[in-house]
């Protein structure tokens, strides 16, 4: 016997939403596996890793309260990735963003004024759209693949960010940890529910989310960016511009990663520090493939794998592992979804082997 | 600035473009063979970590560059059931095997963390070695710098006057051609992927067994990316890998050249660090500027998927 695929007529509709899951089941039975493979029991990993976090309300306040960043980063990288540009520095963007949000905080530190907030969200957004307007103009005006100019920023973001907190924005009582003053209340985001770390981000996410879904599905923009990717011929032919493509993706990516950075400083973080986000703009990427790029996936998407940061936390507390392993999830997920994305286009048949 | 300074700038500067080199050439051969792998920062840190925790218990760092090496293929095989098999998105493809593998690395690292290995003593050239200023800084090297001078004549050789090199580009070129007189595209894929795959697991090894004898998450810094970076630089030729690898070898080393150099001026240490990462930014713009160089030197089908007919 041997496995061929076979092109379908057209991409199957149902096989792109069943994939997702087909990839969410194959990632839970590696899990099982690498408990096991580990030493540790796999019902009781399952239990520490996928349940813990949900036990009870503010397990699941966290879970909402992680999902925020990467509800905007993805919402954000998935314009570009429609029209096949390709942000991988949403990490960068998600740093600068919250400098310079983080920045007119710090700046004016005695305001009360009741337009600080959003003053911040708004220097969040301009600056993490200035650090991507660098990949998007270099692509645009010298042709520079956006892949590696993009990621190249990242690493020099966390740079700059370090050496802010190391330098002239370290607090000058804070025992030389590399960290600025903390935020004052009046540049804190809101909390929506009293006692959980849930914040007013999680409206600005669900917004963007709406707004997203908007843009790609009824303007005429968004249309011409999904033709662009999905037929590049046909959509010079039609005159759609490839260069505001470019921008536009870009641009949408940078100004939700910087937002998103801004809330984490203004919100749980409290300050700027270099452990701003645990790869949040990485992990943002896998959260807008396995939602489809489709802002309501990417809704659901972005809880999974909030609740994959939350299981690494449980395992290295209580199952001795180091948390990375959500990281290692992460990477599975992303594996199994462009493994059972063939079933899109192709289907599966089974020869007999010819001779 | 005293001979054994510039000596010893030379020396750091070859040791820094040493993995730049494999890793950036293996990923020459992958790519022309039309395969985009751009997992190489990801399989660059398994190697590393593979290679550090089978040095550390075997005591030999042969075996763990062995190690390195291996684990480096595996790791490119998961590329290739997803690219070439599955015929997954290459760009997507390569950006989850990176972050997986990163992933992965800091997993496996964490109990290795803060352990040191005992530094290997250098492979000294009789006679060359006793040159003066290039002898010490060229030929009491280690071993895989020697291999990686090797390996650019070897991979020059390869590609442009073997048999086999001649397919691999045509498969690159042209895979339906290639396929339609009889070559297994996805075979030869596959092999230039596991080769690409190979190096960039060496080039890992060297960073955590010789370059700094340990192992700390996230020690590849974007090495993997670079060396991307590099080929594109090199627009897809062996010999110019080597003259941009060097380059940015050294822009990796200026924080000992602005330290020894005895000059007293005072720029943050970020600075300094972040110089690579612009200086792949700037040569990406230069070289890319002029369309017609890259559209003549990457290869025809790089990055699309091939789709064997029944």
């Amino acid at each position: 016997m041997w496995l061929k695929f076979e092109q379908r007529p057209e991409p199957s509709k149902t096989m792109s939403y069943v994939s997702p899951i087909l990839a969410v089941a194959l990632m839970f039975l590696s899990g099982l596996l690498l408990f096991v493979v580990l030493g540790k029991s796999p019902v009781e990993g399952f239990k520490v890793f996928f349940l813990n976090p949900l036990k009870d309300s503010y397990g699941i306040a966290e879970l909402f309260l992680k999902a925020t960043p990467l509800m905007l980063c993805a919402v954000g990288l998935s314009v570009g990735f429609k029209a096949n540009v390709w942000n991988i520095g949403a990490e960068g963007q998600l740093l600068i963003g919250a400098l310079v949000g983080g920045g007119i905080a710090l700046h004016f530190e005695h305001t009360s004024s009741a337009i600080l907030l959003p003053a911040m969200v708004v220097a969040g957004a301009l600056g993490g759209m200035a650090w991507a307007a660098i990949p998007a103009f270099l692509r645009t005006r010298f042709n520079a693949n956006e892949i590696l100019t993009s990621l190249m920023l990242v690493y020099v973001a966390e740079l700059v960010v370090s050496w802010l907190v190391h330098g002239p924005w370290m607090d000058p009582d804070g025992f030389n940890f590399p960290q600025t003053k903390l935020l004052s209340p009046e540049a804190t985001l809101p909390i929506l529910l009293t006692g959980t770390r849930v914040n007013a981000a999680l409206l600005l996410a669900i917004g963007a989310l709406l707004v997203g879904w908007i843009f790609m599905n009824k303007s005429f923009m968004g249309y011409q960016m999904k033709v662009a990717g999905q037929a590049e011929h046909a959509g010079r032919y039609a005159g759609f511009s490839a260069k505001r493509s470019v921008w536009i993706g870009m641009l949408a990516g940078g100004a939700m990663a910087g937002i998103a950075g801004i809330a984490e400083v203004s919100g749980p973080v409290g300050q700027i520090t270099e452990h701003i986000s645990p790869g949040y703009g990485f992990a943002a990427m896998i959260v807008a493939f396995v939602g489809r790029l489709n802002p309501i996936g990417i809704f659901f998407s972005s809880l999974l794998m909030a609740l994959l940061y939350m299981g690494g936390e449980q395992a290295q507390q209580y199952l001795a592992l180091p948390s990375s392993i959500s990281k290692v999830f992460q990477g599975m997920l992303l594996f199994f979804l462009l493994g059972s994305d063939v079933f899109i286009n192709f289907r599966p048949r089974f020869i007999r082997r010819r001779k | 600035m005293g001979l054994t300074f510039i000596s010893s700038i030379i020396f750091a500067t070859v040791v820094a473009g040493t993995p730049l080199i494999i890793v950036a050439l293996g990923e020459l051969v992958t790519e022309k063979s039309g395969v985009l792998n751009l997992g190489a920062e990801g399989i660059m840190s398994v190697g590393a970590v593979v290679a550090f925790a089978v040095t550390h218990h075997s005591g030999s760092p042969m075996l763990g560059i062995l190690a390195g090496m291996t684990a480096g293929m595996l790791m490119s095989l998961l590329f290739g059931i997803s690219a070439l098999t599955l015929m997954a998105n290459q760009v997507a493809s390569g950006l989850a095997l990176s972050i997986f593998g990163v992933g992965l690395s800091a997993f496996i690292g964490k109990p290795y963390e803060s352990i040191a290995l005992a530094s290997v003593n250098p492979v000294r050239i009789p006679l060359l070695s006793k040159i003066p200023v290039l002898g010490p800084a060229l030929f009491e090297q280690q071993g895989l710098v020697y291999f990686s001078w090797f390996l650019i004549l070897a991979v020059a050789w390869f590609l442009y006057r073997s048999k086999a090199g001649l397919i691999l580009r045509a498969v690159g070129e042209s895979p339906v051609s290639a396929h339609s007189i009889g070559y297994g595209v996805v075979k030869i894929r596959y092999q230039a992927v596991l080769f690409g795959g190979a190096m960039a697991g060496i080039g890992g090894a060297f960073l955590s067994v010789f370059y700094t004898p340990m192992w700390v998450e996230g020690m590849v810094a974007g090495r993997g990316w670079i060396a991307l970076s590099l080929v594109v630089f090199a627009t897809w030729r062996p010999g110019r890998v080597m003259i941009g690898a060097y380059l940015f070898g050294g822009c990796m080393i200026t924080q000992m050249f602005v330290q020894g150099s005895g000059a007293k001026i005072s720029i943050p240490a970020q600075f300094l660090s972040s110089l690579p990462y612009v200086a792949t930014i700037l040569v990406l713009v230069l070289i890319s500027r002029n369309r017609s160089t890259i559209r003549l030197n990457s290869p025809a089908s790089l990055g699309q998927p091939f789709l064997p007919d029944a």
